[in-house]
Order: C-alpha cells, then sequence, then structure tokens
C-alpha cells in the first residue's frame, strides 16, 4: 500500500552502524588485563635490553681530543692559528686490536650546525649542478651569495664552513711510521653521492665554474678538493657531502675514513700509532673542541649503552608497577564476578 | 457605508499614493497586472514588488570566493592562521617555505567553504525545482488561463489554482467553485496542522453567480507591508464605485498550502517569492554556542598564553645565545643577508616572531573544523536513532541546531509545559454538568479503563507491525490520490461517488478497529440522554402547536442549549469521510434558502456592512416574527442522508478538545451536521436539522480565555451569544444571580463540580448563553464593525468589542475533559529526576489540573511536603477548598524532615519574579524536589528560565508544543519542541524537537551523554596532541641555540595536524561510547557525570598539559639520548621523533577510547600507513626541493636501521606508562560511576540485567492511589506578604543546613557512590543501595 511506503519513508535504518551498535572491543584497564600485560612487556624489554647492553659493549672506541686548548696538547701551537697550514703529530697505542672494519670520525663539539638560518643557507640547485644557480645562487646564501658582485660557489653558510682539517695515520713498527691506507670512498650516504649532489656536464669540469669564485674561507677551489682522485673533486666529494649532511646535535661527529684496506682490514691492530693533523680549522672562536674518534660497528651503529639501560628500566618498571598491582588486587580482592 | 475615520487610504487618493513615497511604507497596492500589461514595465504600478522567484542561497558564482571568505574571516582563529601564514613571507622571520605554511589554512578555509558550496548549491537545487512548478496564470492576450513556472507569477498575476495544487505565491482568494464561495486548504506545510481550513472568497466577489472573469476585475488592493505572522491579514479592496471592503487572513491563501476540497478557485497575488509569509518565517538554523566550547575557549585562551611563553623564553634564550659569542662571530653564525651583524636584541626579536610560526601548531586550528564535523556525525546519529522515531507519526527527531548537541549531557533543570507535552494533548470527554446537575458518564469512564489496560498490552505489538496512522487517514489518503477530487465533480454519475467511498471507508474502518479512545468515543450518560430526549421531544411538540419556547422549564431548556452550545460555538469542520466535503454541502444547501442567510456572516470577520444592517432594520419592523417558528423544515435529500448515515461525520477542529466537545454532543444526538461561514446545521432528535444563523464568531485568544458564536437561533429566532471558556473568566462575566435562589445554587454547585473535575485532573470549560435583545445587538453590531474595517489597531478594537458583548451571561454548565498523559512520562520523569535534572513544570492550566497531572506524573509525590503559594483576592477566595494556614514559623519546622515540593500560581508568580523578591524564590525553589508553576503566561515562563538560567548559572532545557513554549523555548540554553498536534511553532523555535516527552530520556541520557563524553574527550585529546607535539621542537630549541630550527621536517610539521593524527580522533569522537545505551537508560545517575563536567575539568587541561610534556620529554630524550655522540644528521634523528610521537599519540587516543569498532582499528591503521606512505614518496619525490630540509631517501634510509624500530618500540611505551599506569589504578581502585557503568556492560547480558534490574525503581501509573498529602497553603495577598513569607523560609532552610547532621543533604541531591570493599567486591547484590541517590 501506499501509505506503508510513505511510513518506510521517514524510519531510520535498522543497521549496526546507524544504531550504533557495531561490535566493538571495550578493554578496561583493571588489574586482571593490566597485570599479565605488565608482566609480558616488561619481560621482553628486560630481554632486548640485554641483547643490546650486550652488544654495544663489544664496541670498541678510541678517542682523541686534539684541540689544544690547554697547552698540554702536541697541537696547542696550532690552537691560535698563528701559522699556516699548521701541522702537529699525536702519538697512542692501541692494546687490543680493534675489530674492522674500523671507523675514523672527526668530531666537533659546541658546534651549531642545525642553527636555523645556517642551515638554510645553502642552494640545493647549484649542489644538483645546475649552471644557471652558479650564475645567481639563492638569495639564501647571503651574506655567503657574492663577493663583489661574482657569484660564490658553492654558496652558503654551511658550504663556506667546511671542515678542512685533514689527517694522516702512520703505525710506528719498529720506529718507523708506516702509513695507514684511508679509504675515503662510500663515507657519504649513496643517494647523496648519486642523486642529491651532481657536477655540472661540463669537461673539463673547471670551465663550469668559470666567472664564480670560491667560499672565502675556502683555501681551496670546489674542483681541486682532492688531488689525488680525480673524480673526487667538485661538489660529490665525499668529504664535502659528509659536511654538507648537517649534524643534529651541537656535539656531533663526522665519518672522515674507514679503515678496511690491506693489512687493516681485520682492523687495528694493537701497537703504537701516530696521528698527523693538518691543522687548519679554528674553533677557539665558540669554545669548540675538536676530537678523533676510531670505532667499529655493531648492527645498531655506534657505541651507545643508553638503549640497552633504557630498555631495562623500562622493562623492570613494567615490572615494579605489575607488582604493584597485584598488591593492589590481592588487597582489594577482585573476584571477576558473581 | 461606514468609514472607519482610521481608514487612511482613499481610493480617490490612491493615484497620488503612487508617487507618495512614505505612505507605501506603510501599506502595499496590488493593481491587477493585466489592466497594465499593454503599457510600458515602468507604468504597472507593482513592478517595484518582488517577483515569485525565489533565492535561499547565499552566493553567486562570483560573489562565492569574496563573500565566502569574509564570513569566514568573522572567527578569531582563522584570522589568526592567516596572519601566521602572511607573517611566513616576511624573511626576517619565516620559518618555512610561504607556500606551505599556507598550506592549513588553505586547507581549513577550503573544507569549510566546499561545505557551504554544498549546502548552498543543494539550496540551488531546491530553489530551482520549486521556481520551476507550474501554475495557470490568467494572460490577456489569449485571454484564457496558461501554463506558468511558479517564479514567472507577479504581483498583480490571477491564477487559477485546482484540487491538490500547491499554492505558488499568498493569493487573495476571488472565485471559488465551491457553492459557498469558499476554499479548503491545508496547512500542514507551515503550522503542522492537518485539519483542513476555510478561506472565503472576498465578499464584493461572492455574490458572482457566473464564473470570476479578470477582464472585469478593476478593483485596486491596499494591504500591509509583507510581514511574517500567519495569522493575520489586514487591508482592503477598493473598488471602482469607491466601496471598500474588508480584507481578512480569511481571504488570503497562504504559499506553500495544498488546495483541498476545492475544485477551482481564483485569487490574485498579494505577495510573491520572498515576501510570502512562507518565506518570512522560514528562518535557518540557530546559532548557539554550548558550554563545553565556552570552556573550551577559556583552554585555547591559555594556549595562547602558552605559545607566548614559549615563543618568549626562546627568543631571551636565543638573544644570550648569542650575547655569549660578544664580537667573535663563530662559524656557524650566519649574518644578516647585507652581511652585518645583526645585534642580539634585534635577532631575539625577530627570532619571537618565528617561533610563533614555528609554534602555531600548539594552537590546534582544525580544533574548530574537526569539532564541527564531529558535531555533524553526532546529530546524524541522533537522527537515525530507532528508539527516537515515532511509529504513530512517522516522524523521528530533528536536530535544528547542530552545534549544541553536547549540551544535552550537561542539563541540570528542564522547564516542561504540561498540555501537549507530559500530556497527549487528546482530549477524551469525561464529565459534564448541566444546570447543577452533575451527570458522571460512569459507563464512559469504565470504558476508557479498559482501553487503557488494553492500551498497554497491544503497545508492543503495534510498535512492530506497520500500523496505519490513527489520524487523519483521509486527508492523506485524499493526497495519495489526487484524482479523487475530480471523480466528485457534481456532475459526475453517482455511482462514480460510491466508487470512490469505498476505498477511503475501508481505511477507516480498520482504524476503528484500534482500541484507543478517540475523541468520538462517548457513552452517554442514560440520565442526560433521556432528559434530552424529553426535552426535544417537547420542543418539537411545542413547534408542532406554535407555542413559545419560553414554556420550556428553565432546566430543560438549559439542558438543550448546553448541547447546541457544545456544537456550535466551535470552529469544527465537518467532513464526511465518505465523500468530499462539498459534495455533501452542495445538496443540501440547495434546498436551503439562500437568499435570506447569504452574505451574512464568516467565521471570524463579519458580513458586509451593508446588507446585515439594512437586514437588521427589516427585522425590527417586521418584530412580528417573534418567539414564532421561522426554522426551515428540515429536508431531506433521500440519496444524500442515506449516506450521511452510512458514513461517520468527520469533525477536524484546531484544537482538540473543541472536536472532543463536538463528538460528545453528537453522542447525544445533538450532532453537526455542517458548517457554513454564515449558518450552522444542527440535528437535534425528533427536531431534524435546524440551521443556526452565525452572525459572529468571536475566535479564542489567550487573554480573554474563551470563544463566543453570535447566532439567531432558529427556534426562537432570537439573537444568541454562546460563550465557552476557562471556568475563571466566565464565572466572573455570569449575570449577578440577583434573581432567585436558584441561579446562585447553580452557580454555587457549578463551581463544585469544577473544582471536583479539576482534582480529577481534567480540564475544566464552562457554558454560557446570552440572549441579546435586537437594539443592544445593533449598537454593538455597529461598533464592530467599525473595528472589523479599522487598517490599525483591528486586534485590539476587535478584543474591546468582544469584551463589550460577553458580559451578563447566563451559566449552562461545565464539562470535564481527560487530556491522557503520554505513554512513558512517569517513568521518563522519575528517570530524569534520578539523573539529577531538576524538573519544574510550567503549565497555564489552572492549579487543580496542573497538580493532579503532576502527581499522575510522578512529579510531584504523596510523601512530599506541599509548599503552594496562592495569592488569594476577592475572586478566587471561595475557591480554594484546602484549608489556608497562615504564615507562622511553627508550620515550617516540618519542611525539614520532608522532601518539599513548590506550587505556585501565576499571580504570586508575578510578584516572586520582582527584583526584590526573585533571590529568595529561588532559594526556596532549589531546596525543592520540584516546582510547579500554574496559570503562568508564556512571558512568566520564559522570566522563570531566564531567572533560573541567570541566577543559579546552570544550564537549562525547556520543553514544550504550544505557541505558549515559544519564548520559553528560545530563551533556554536548549529548547526542545514537541512536534505534536499544537502546530509547529514551538517545532520552530526549538533546538531539538522530538515526537514524545519520553524520548526525552534517551535524548539526554544516552545521547546527551554520549555527545558530551565524546567532545570533551575529543578536545581535552586536541591540546594534549598539539602541546605534546610542539614541546618536542620547544626542547630542541635547547640544542640549537634558541635559533627556532626544528628537527621536525616542516612538512610533517605542518600536515601533523592535518591528516596524520586526524581521523582517528574524528571516529572516536563520533563513535566512542563510554557506557552502553542500555546501562546508561538503565543507570541514570551516570548522567552526572555530564552536569559537574567531569570529563572536562579545568584541572583537567592542566594535567593533560603536564602529560604531554612529559611524554614530550619521552619522545624527546630517547632518541636524543640514543644518538648522542654519533654521525646522525638533522632529519634521520628527526623523523623518527616524528614517527614515535605519532605512534605515541595514537596509542594515547587508544588507551582513551573505550569502545574499539572496526572502524577505529581501520582509522588509526590508516594514520599510520597514510604517515608512512607520505613519507616515503616525500623522501623520493625531489632531491633537490624542499629545502632546507631536503630530506631525500631520509625515511627509506631510516626503514633499514634497526635502531629505528627499537626507538619506535620502546617510546611510545615509556611515555604512555604513567598514563596507563593511572588509568588502570583509577579503574581498579576509584572507579567513578562511568567506569562502573563500563564494567556492568563487560558483564554477560543477564548477569547485568538482574544487577540492573535491583537498582531499578520501580515506576508505575497509578491513578487510583493519588492523594494529595498535607499541604500548606500560603496566602499572600501582597508582594510584602510574600516577601515576607520567603525570607522566613529561606532562613529555616538555612537552619535547617547548618544544623542538622543530615540537614544538608535531606534537602540538596548529593550522589554518594559507596567506595567500600564490599562494593567494590562486586557484591552488586547490594546494588540497590549503592547505585541510589541518598538526598
Amino acid at each position: 500500500m501506499v501509505k506503508e511506503e510513505e511510513d518506510s519513508s521517514n524510519r531510520p535504518d535498522n543497521t549496526a552502524f546507524t544504531q550504533q551498535r557495531l561490535p566493538a572491543w571495550q578493554p578496561i584497564l583493571s588489574a586482571g588485563i593490566v597485570i599479565p600485560g605488565f608482566v609480558l612487556i616488561g619481560l621482553a624489554f628486560i630481554g632486548i635490553g640485554v641483547g643490546l647492553f650486550l652488544t654495544s659493549r663489544d664496541i670498541q672506541v678510541l678517542e682523541m681530543d686534539y684541540t689544544g686548548a690547554d697547552g698540554s696538547s702536541p697541537c696547542s701551537v696550532c690552537y691560535n692559528l698563528a701559522d699556516k697550514n699548521c701541522v702537529c703529530t699525536m702519538s697512542f697505542s692501541i692494546d687490543s686490536l680493534i675489530k674492522g672494519p674500523v671507523f675514523f670520525y672527526y668530531g666537533l663539539t659546541n658546534y651549531f650546525q642545525n642553527q636555523r638560518r645556517y642551515g638554510v643557507s645553502r642552494d640545493d640547485k647549484q649542489l644538483y649542478g645546475d649552471t644557471s644557480n652558479f650564475a645567481s645562487p639563492n638569495s639564501e646564501c647571503a651574506p655567503y651569495q657574492y663577493i663583489s658582485n661574482v657569484p660564490i660557489v658553492p654558496c652558503g653558510s654551511v658550504a663556506n664552513s667546511m671542515f678542512n682539517d685533514t689527517f694522516e695515520l702512520f703505525k710506528n713498527v719498529n720506529g718507523q711510521s708506516l702509513p695507514v691506507p684511508l679509504d675515503g670512498k662510500g663515507i657519504a650516504w649513496w643517494t647523496d653521492y648519486n642523486v642529491k649532489f651532481q657536477n655540472p656536464n661540463v669537461t673539463p669540469l673547471i670551465n663550469a665554474f668559470n666567472g664564480t669564485v670560491r667560499p672565502p674561507f675556502w683555501s681551496k677551489n670546489v674542483y681541486e678538493l682532492d688531488t689525488t682522485d680525480a673524480s673526487n673533486n667538485g661538489f660529490i666529494n665525499q668529504d664535502f657531502l659528509v659536511w654538507m649532511r648537517r649534524a643534529a646535535l651541537p656535539d656531533f661527529r663526522k665519518l672522515y675514513r674507514r679503515i678496511t684496506d690491506g693489512d687493516y682490514s681485520a682492523g687495528l691492530p694493537a701497537g703504537n700509532y701516530s696521528l698527523k693533523i693538518h691543522y687548519n680549522y679554528p674553533v677557539n672562536g665558540f669554545g669548540g673542541k675538536k676530537k678523533v674518534v676510531f670505532s667499529n660497528v655493531s648492527w645498531m651503529g655506534g657505541k651507545n649503552e643508553f638503549l640497552g639501560i633504557a630498555y631495562l628500566v623500562i622493562g623492570s618498571l613494567c615490572v615494579v608497577m605489575s607488582v604493584v598491582m597485584l598488591i593492589v588486587y590481592a588487597k582489594f580482592k577482585f573476584p571477576e564476578d558473581n | 457605508m461606514t468609514l472607519g475615520d482610521d481608514g487612511p487610504i482613499r481610493f480617490t487618493l490612491a493615484k497620488r499614493q503612487r508617487k507618495k513615497k512614505p505612505k507605501e511604507n506603510k501599506t502595499r497596492t496590488v493593481h491587477a497586472n493585466i489592466l497594465y500589461d499593454n503599457a510600458k514595465g515602468e507604468e504597472n504600478p507593482n513592478r517595484h514588488y518582488v517577483n515569485n522567484k525565489i533565492k535561499t542561497t547565499k552566493y553567486t558564482l562570483l560573489s562565492f570566493l569574496p563573500k565566502n571568505l569574509f564570513e569566514q574571516f568573522h572567527r578569531f582563529a582563522n584570522v589568526y592562521f592567516v596572519f601566521i601564514a602572511l607573517l611566513n613571507f616576511v624573511p626576517v622571520v619565516n620559518a618555512f617555505q610561504p607556500e606551505l605554511a599556507l598550506a592549513p589554512v588553505v586547507f581549513i578555509l577550503s573544507v569549510t567553504a566546499i561545505k557551504d558550496l554544498w549546502e548552498d548549491y543543494r539550496r540551488h537545487r531546491s530553489d530551482k525545482e520549486i521556481n520551476h512548478m507550474d501554475c495557470l496564470v490568467y494572460s490577456r492576450l489569449e485571454k484564457r488561463y496558461m501554463e506558468k513556472y511558479w517564479k514567472e507569477v507577479r504581483v498583480g498575476d490571477f491564477i487559477r489554482l485546482r484540487c491538490n495544487e500547491i499554492l505558488p505565491a499568498d493569493v487573495l482568494l476571488l472565485s471559488s467553485s465551491d457553492p459557498d464561495r469558499l476554499c479548503h486548504i491545508e496547512t500542514a506545510t507551515l503550522d503542522g496542522e492537518t485539519n483542513l481550513k476555510q478561506r472565503q472568497v472576498v465578499r464584493s466577489f461572492y455574490d458572482l453567480d457566473c464564473e470570476f472573469d479578470p477582464l472585469k476585475y478593476n478593483s485596486i488592493i491596499e494591504c500591509e507591508k509583507p510581514n511574517n505572522d500567519l495569522n493575520r491579514f489586514r487591508g482592503y479592496i477598493i473598488h471602482r464605485s469607491g466601496r471598500r471592503d474588508a480584507l481578512s487572513k480569511d481571504n488570503l491563501l497562504l504559499r506553500g498550502c495544498t488546495i483541498r476540497n476545492t475544485e477551482e478557485a481564483v485569487g490574485i497575488v498579494i505577495y510573491a517569492g520572498h515576501e510570502t509569509k512562507a518565506m518570512l518565517n522560514n528562518n535557518g538554523p540557530r546559532y548557539k554556542r554550548s558550554k563545553l566550547e565556552r570552556q573550551m575557549n577559556v583552554d585555547v585562551f591559555w594556549c595562547v598564553i602558552i605559545l607566548l611563553v614559549m615563543c618568549l623564553f626562546t627568543a631571551v634564550g636565543h638573544g644570550l645565545w648569542m650575547f655569549q659569542y660578544g664580537d667573535k662571530r663563530p662559524v656557524f653564525d650566519v649574518l644578516s643577508p647585507d652581511g652585518r651583524d645583526l645585534s642580539p636584541i634585534m635577532s631575539a626579536i625577530y627570532l619571537f616572531l618565528t617561533m610563533i610560526i614555528v609554534f602555531q601548531v600548539l594552537i590546534p586550528i582544525s580544533l574548530f573544523v574537526s569539532i564541527e564535523i564531529v558535531k555533524i556525525c553526532q546529530v546524524y546519529f541522533i537522527h537515525q536513532d530507532l528508539d527516537l522515531y515515532d511509529e504513530e507519526t512517522d516522524s523521528h527527531l530533528q536536530c535544528r541546531a547542530l552545534n549544541i548537541t553536547e549540551d544535552l549531557g550537561q542539563m541540570q533543570y528542564i522547564f516542561s509545559d504540561k498540555t501537549g507535552t507530559l500530556t497527549e494533548n487528546k482530549m477524551v470527554f469525561r464529565r459534564c454538568t448541566v444546570a447543577g446537575v452533575e451527570y458522571s458518564h460512569d459507563a464512559n469512564a469504565r470504558r476508557i479503563a479498559m482501553y487503557q489496560e488494553m492500551d498497554s498490552e497491544e503497545e508492543e505489538c503495534m510498535s512492530h507491525g506497520g500500523t496505519l496512522p490513527r489520524r487523519d487517514s483521509v486527508t492523506s489518503y485524499q493526497s495519495a490520490h489526487p484524482a479523487s477530487c475530480r471523480n466528485t465533480q457534481p456532475s459526475a454519475a453517482p455511482w462514480s461517488v460510491h466508487l470512490t467511498v469505498l476505498l477511503p471507508s475501508v481505511v477507516h474502518s480498520t482504524i476503528n478497529l484500534l482500541p484507543v479512545p478517540q475523541e468520538k468515543d462517548v457513552t452517554p450518560d442514560p440520565q442526560l440522554l433521556d432528559k434530552v430526549n424529553e426535552c426535544s421531544s417537547q420542543m418539537d411538540f411545542m413547534r408542532l402547536h406554535r407555542q413559545p419556547m419560553s414554556q420550556l422549564t428553565s432546566d430543560l431548556a438549559d439542558i438543550i442549549d448546553f448541547f447546541i452550545a457544545l456544537t456550535i460555538c466551535n470552529t469544527v469542520v465537518v467532513s464526511s469521510p465518505n465523500q468530499p466535503r462539498h459534495k455533501v454541502t452542495a445538496e443540501l444547501s440547495s434546498s436551503l434558502n439562500r437568499s435570506s442567510n447569504r452574505g451574512c456572516s464568516s467565521l471570524l470577520s463579519s458580513p458586509s456592512a451593508d446588507s446585515t444592517l439594512t437586514k437588521l432594520n427589516e427585522e425590527q419592523f417586521s418584530g412580528s416574527l417573534e418567539h414564532t417558528f421561522s426554522a426551515v423544515p428540515p429536508s431531506y435529500d433521500g440519496k444524500t442522508s442515506s449516506n450521511l448515515e452510512e458514513g461517520e461525520l468527520r469533525y477536524e477542529a484546531e484544537s482538540p478538545d473543541e472536536a472532543a466537545l463536538v463528538y460528545a454532543a453528537r453522542a447525544y444526538k445533538c450532532s453537526l451536521v455542517e458548517r457554513l461561514p454564515d449558518q450552522v446545521t444542527v440535528e437535534l432528535p425528533h427536531l431534524g436539522k435546524l440551521n443556526f444563523e452565525l452572525l459572529h464568531t468571536l475566535g479564542f485568544d489567550s487573554t480573554r480565555k474563551r470563544m463566543s458564536v453570535v447566532v439567531r437561533h432558529p427556534l426562537t429566532d432570537q439573537i444568541t451569544v454562546y460563550t465557552k471558556g476557562a471556568d475563571s473568566v466566565i464565572m466572573d462575566l455570569i449575570k449577578p444571580p440577583d434573581t432567585g435562589k436558584r441561579k446562585k445554587k447553580i452557580v454555587c454547585r457549578t463551581q463544585n463540580y469544577l473544582n471536583l473535575y479539576a482534582a480529577d485532573g481534567l480540564r475544566t470549560l464552562c457554558i454560557a448563553r446570552k440572549v441579546s435583545d435586537k437594539e443592544e445587538y445593533a449598537c454593538w453590531l455597529q461598533h464592530h464593525l467599525q473595528a472589523e474595517t479599522a487598517i490599525q489597531g483591528r486586534e485590539e478594537l476587535l478584543f474591546e468589542s468582544a469584551l463589550r458583548l460577553e458580559t451578563n451571561l447566563h451559566l449552562l454548565g461545565a464539562t470535564g475533559i481527560e487530556d491522557r498523559l503520554q505513554d512513558g512520562v512517569p517513568e521518563t520523569i522519575a528517570s530524569l529526576r534520578k539523573a539529577g535534572l531538576q524538573i519544574w513544570v510550567l503549565t497555564g492550566d489552572k492549579q487543580e489540573t496542573a497538580v493532579n497531572i503532576a502527581y499522575a506524573c510522578k512529579l510531584l509525590d504523596p510523601e512530599e511536603e506541599i509548599l503552594t503559594l496562592n495569592t488569594t483576592n476577592a475572586f478566587h477566595s471561595n475557591f480554594a477548598p484546602v484549608e489556608t494556614y497562615p504564615f507562622s514559623s511553627s508550620h515550617i519546622s516540618p519542611f525539614s524532615v520532608h522532601r518539599l515540593g513548590l506550587v505556585i500560581d501565576g499571580r504570586t508568580l508575578a510578584y516572586a519574579l520582582d527584583k526584590s523578591l526573585e533571590d529568595k524564590f529561588l532559594a526556596v525553589a532549589r531546596s525543592c524536589r520540584s516546582v510547579l508553576c500554574c496559570r503562568s503566561t508564556p512571558l512568566q515562563k520564559s522570566m522563570v528560565v531566564k531567572l533560573v538560567r541567570n541566577k543559579l548559572k546552570v544550564m537549562t532545557l525547556a520543553i514544550g508544543d504550544g505557541a505558549n513554549d515559544v519564548s520559553m523555548i528560545q530563551v533556554a540554553d536548549v529548547g526542545v519542541g514537541i512536534s505534536g498536534q499544537e502546530g509547529m511553532q514551538a517545532v520552530m523555535a526549538s533546538d531539538f524537537a522530538l515526537p514524545r516527552f519520553r524520548y526525552l530520556q534517551k535524548l539526554l541520557l544516552v545521547h546527551g551523554h554520549w555527545c558530551y563524553s565524546r567532545l570533551a574527550n575529543m578536545i581535552l585529546y586536541f591540546f594534549y596532541k598539539n602541546a605534546m607535539f610542539v614541546s618536542l621542537i620547544f626542547w630542541y630549541q635547547f640544542y640549537c641555540g634558541f635559533s627556532g630550527s626544528a628537527m621536525v621536517d616542516q612538512w610533517y610539521l605542518i600536515f601533523f595536524n592535518l591528516m596524520f593524527s586526524a581521523f582517528p580522533q574524528l571516529i572516536t569522537g563520533t563513535l566512542d561510547k563510554d557506557v552502553s545505551a542500555e546501562t546508561l537508560q538503565r543507570l541514570p545517575q551516570l548522567y552526572m557525570s555530564g552536569q559537574n563536567s567531569e570529563e572536562y575539568k579545568p584541572y583537567m587541561f592542566w594535567m593533560n598539559m603536564i602529560d604531554a610534556f612529559y611524554q614530550s620529554l619521552a619522545c624527546f630524550f630517547i632518541p636524543y639520548f640514543a644518538y648522542a655522540d654519533s654521525d646522525v644528521d638533522l632529519f634521520t634523528w628527526g623523523t623518527p621523533i616524528t614517527t614515535i610521537a605519532l605512534l605515541t599519540i595514537l596509542v594515547q587516543l587508544g588507551i582513551e577510547t573505550k569502545t574499539w569498532t572496526w572502524v577505529n582499528w581501520l582509522s588509526i591503521a590508516f594514520s599510520v600507513a597514510l604517515f608512512f606512505t607520505v613519507a616515503l614518496c616525500y623522501n623520493a619525490s625531489c632531491p633537490t626541493c624542499y629545502s632546507p630540509s631536503n630530506p631525500y631517501w631520509t625515511m627509506q634510509k631510516l626503514l633499514q636501521d634497526p635502531l629505528f624500530y627499537l626507538l619506535c618500540t620502546i617510546t611510545p611505551i615509556a611515555a604512555l606508562l604513567p598514563r596507563y599506569f593511572y588509568r588502570a589504578c583509577q579503574g581498579t581502585l576509584f572507579p567513578n560511576p562511568v567506569r562502573v557503568g563500563r564494567q556492568l556492560d563487560k558483564l554477560p547480558a543477564d548477569t547485568r540485567r538482574n544487577i540492573l534490574g535491583l537498582s531499578r525503581v520501580t515506576v508505575g501509573i497509578d491513578i487510583s492511589q493519588r492523594c494529595i498529602s498535607v499541604t500548606n497553603v500560603v496566602s499572600v495577598e501582597t508582594p510584602d506578604r510574600l516577601e515576607t513569607f520567603l525570607c522566613g523560609l529561606v532562613l529555616d532552610l538555612d537552619q535547617t543546613a547548618s544544623a542538622g547532621a543530615d540537614g544538608p543533604s535531606c534537602l540538596f541531591p548529593t550522589f554518594i557512590f559507596t567506595r567500600s570493599r564490599a562494593w567494590l567486591g562486586g557484591r552488586f547484590a547490594a546494588g540497590s543501595q549503592t547505585f541510589s541517590c541518598f538526598y
């Protein structure tokens, strides 16, 4: 009948959704559920924590400060950079083999690479090899955009402040200093080297930089950063790439080289070593420190005991809480229902 | 002809007036368009009036953008966000890519704009549909009616309307095919009333015998400017001859109504398009701000403060950081673009602005949009609830205000109307008293009682099976078959009439099977029936023997007059279910002597001046006619009458009690046969059909509280006034019984019976008569006609005129009509009260009726002490049967022991609402459990609501169904209208419209609670989420030289709120149910959590903030230490933090979510998936874009790093551990009522039912046990007395509160949940105690 059709026209649909009767899980945070849950999570975390802690302990780290601010260091002569091309040598000994592959880092403290205006001061297009940005760099690069109207390439603060200390490592065997081969390839991200940073498609590379000037703090041009390897020049120089990836925190280290070649593929054997440092980078202006670090790595990265401890602490907390809950539970005696 | 002195317009002036602008401002002049068809457009005097094209859209294509933006910028938050986005374009302070920073603002603005656009488009479509409906408009060129679109109709057009057509504009009725020049309309779309209304052809066109010819029309109409009063229309029609005729609302057919039962009608358009009354009444949804939103705004303000503090801190930090380097600038410090050093102070100032941009997320931009979306979803669900759907009327709840759903969960006071809200407003005739003799109608009472039993049994099967609607089936049937009207043209063959008769009568008989006491089912009292028979046979005898009627004994005369009054003193329209109405009319009236009664009177307006006055003069000459029989002998047209007897006549009345009375009279064989504007036909036993010439109808109004009809009695030929009205007013108008003790006795007895009826909860009406002599009437008529033709102040003049007539009445009797309580009202009231709601009933009814209904619906309790405040004066002193206690302190003492109920009447209320007394009145009223205000006017109702709302600072809800509740509904925080039988005014004014009172329970207890707790939780969560995310960046400032750098990529920062974390909270905000609907209804106490704002208290905001700070610390420092001393770069370190924050925020939502449906799971999974998808795509898309972060391949690299997963596991757990632990302890150690409810939900269904069953109050209606307890009636003659009394009472209440150990708790409800071990141990057997409310 027509009437009935009209009736049903206004009638709401009787579905679980419209009537808000969708099947639902109603977790209630009561002791019965919480305690086993806490215990399980706690135990799992303690397990992971132990594993992490042990892994981290296996990692060997050798760290040396060479700032020379205190005067006792061999590099204190270079601290004020009175002397250009200042070179100093640090000697150290290793008691036991540092298992390979060994990573060689340099570190800076109190250095704010994460400063906002510093970070902005770069031109990604230029670094991508876009020659149009050679002539007119991104305005964000200012004040390292032009020097008397000649464009700076690479422009900007980040590039300008590139770390330029260099290191040579020698193993002292019987009074002889044997150079330890340092591998400078593959220390930057693969994508940085292959995708993000590209040299302009001009041969020879130097021609691309006609009409530009190098950053004011630099002593070398960008196309002659590495005199030994022609392919390690320009924007795809590995040290340059490492520097351009800004550190997250003011105390940071950056990978300098890897020790993987020849006799040292198994690691740095015990013995006496000397590190020859070409001290160029000033840190006294901001009270920073410079250091070198030799370290091997595990599957979870460099040495860091924090995460293991954190897992242990949180895991224990969970267990403690479940005990507290258990006491509460016992005291108030919950029968499940009656 | 009489011209009113105040009539401002003369026909001769009409031409000049067109030039005089100021005059036109007051009235509208309408000429027929066809006169000007040949002339140029600018000569048409109607050209200034809007045409019939309607446009309800806000925007056009061009104006959309600017107008919509302009509207959106009215919201302060939007301006703020645009300001921030623009700030980003300033190079010195910018933090993000400027275009990117615009994204959220643009997104939010465009979401709102799209919503607006869509709404506007829908309006546009419906406008277009309406504008393109067809109607017949007279064309001068074609000399016939042409089909035209509605939008082409102009003011001054002639329109021909056919049966079942909808009116395109407000049309003045000029001609009707109905022989009585009537047109019936159904006004359901305007006021919801489904009974047919009669409209009348303008008087001057009344006598046209031939069809109306538009070409001959040359009158001019002067009427008032368009206004939105549906019940008012005033104007003149001025003819070429200079004659003026008054126009009233009875001549006007309103746009949107449907023509019924009338073959064809012709009219001239007066108001078109947006100036029609229907359109002027059409206002959009209301905008209110909810309590929760007000509270939220305070916290938004706090967020701004926190933001500023954070920015200031960072700025100072940056200044100091710069300062420490002195003149030696480190290599990583960047000079200003021009190479000069920036001073630390300048840098700090710039940084302050930058930080505002970076931290902008703290002010939740999407909060406002999210709230709107969630509310729309909530409204959808409320709308869809089957439990709020009324099968009987096929209507469900309407949410008219979209943004106060959560207020429903916070109500503290309910103000309810009585009639139609608590009661059915279906009147059943119960008892009557005539001439001082009571007829108790026992059989009737028994039958009704029986029905009530059956009713409750049948209830269930009715609600399941698709039953037919009980009311108005006939009209609905006709609307479904428009052809039925056509088939019954007078020329149609007789069998076709029968064919159409068949179907509706089938429908009708099915309806009769339903065991519902209807107005029409009245079993007559045998005694009275005998008397009626005796009386009418005597009269018949007298008529045959030509004896004057005055010989009849006054008792019997009263009885017959009583029934005649019941039958004719109303506005009931007769319709036969078997036949369309005009068919009956046509055949009957053909036998009448038309010329004698033509042009006499109308429903509410008067006859044209000339005819009546001339007629009156004639009659004065032929005085010999008096006291003889001039009635037309009853004529029976065989076929028609047989039809009539087969099919019952149906009475359609504007108010249900009128119909009840007419049906009651019919039970005594005194039945209304037909009503025409100028005459009423009544069929009496023995006497047959009598035609009463209807001279005037003085309609009912709430000030006079009565209505009268003036008729010429066919048997005596006297001018008789029958008045029906509230007893209080009628009793005052009774002629002082100076002659004879008998009359005095009748009045006295009737008064006693009236009190008795009222005590039974019946509605009482007094019936009175007055016989007017000719001179008196002529004198009155003169004045009355002047009043009617007045264009200014017509209402007031008519009112005064009515007062002049209704004097010196002779009391005939009184009736008692029962207004049945709606289903479930006592249960609803009981459970609302358990929910901590104070219920006040404000009614216009008399005190006795109101008190009795209050007992019946368990508003007042027999155990309660009732405090009655009455103002006594001369009229009412004999009126109160209860003892009157003078005010003395000795009577106060019992108050402290018992619960109190307050009953106050309108006059006393007027004193109590006085400025000086209102505080004391409130103090007393709030210590009473229930308050009942009787005899209150609509204004008083709204004043009471306003007083409580403003003084007590509580959330108020007003519920009502009639026009008299509108002001109250508008004043309250939430207005609820009952879409019942009293029209739509209350619904139009309301925020929510319910079909029945009992649905209020689920609306408040379930939906209100849900909406409130959902929104409260969502808002808190929003604040938490933003604070937590922003503080991550704040902590980082300590490690980046306070330079405004962020480790979170700007994309994540900006889209975090907008996309990644947006959906789950919307889902939870829409779907989460803390307690199931069943438990919420069974345990109304749970509602109190909303009343006390327990889900969102100010301290909770700060708790959330603190928790947010803690969580962000965890999320920041765990990755910090994990990556300390490593070669990690900025965004490879920042991206895990973002991921961790997202996971933490989602798990936090999980902890706060109470019910997990698949939608919740899906939304959370979607959020996580969305984040990773966006991150992966973003990180792979462009190696050189997105400076400065340039996060190329970061996420891909991270996903290969086990450390990332280890961090993502431990950090959220570490961050959420305290909250989780707190929630777990809270659930076990101090479960709040809501939590207990949730635990109950977890129990197996039957166990739960057992437990709930224990705590449920047993509520049942037992009318027989009604008793009025000890009542303190305090009579106060003056406001001073009331003041003294209230002062004493307040003092006493204070003393009780301070003295007694259980004093305060016995007056103010406190909700105590026993936290005993026994109870926690789940000894639910004792649930009845622990769950109950202790007062």
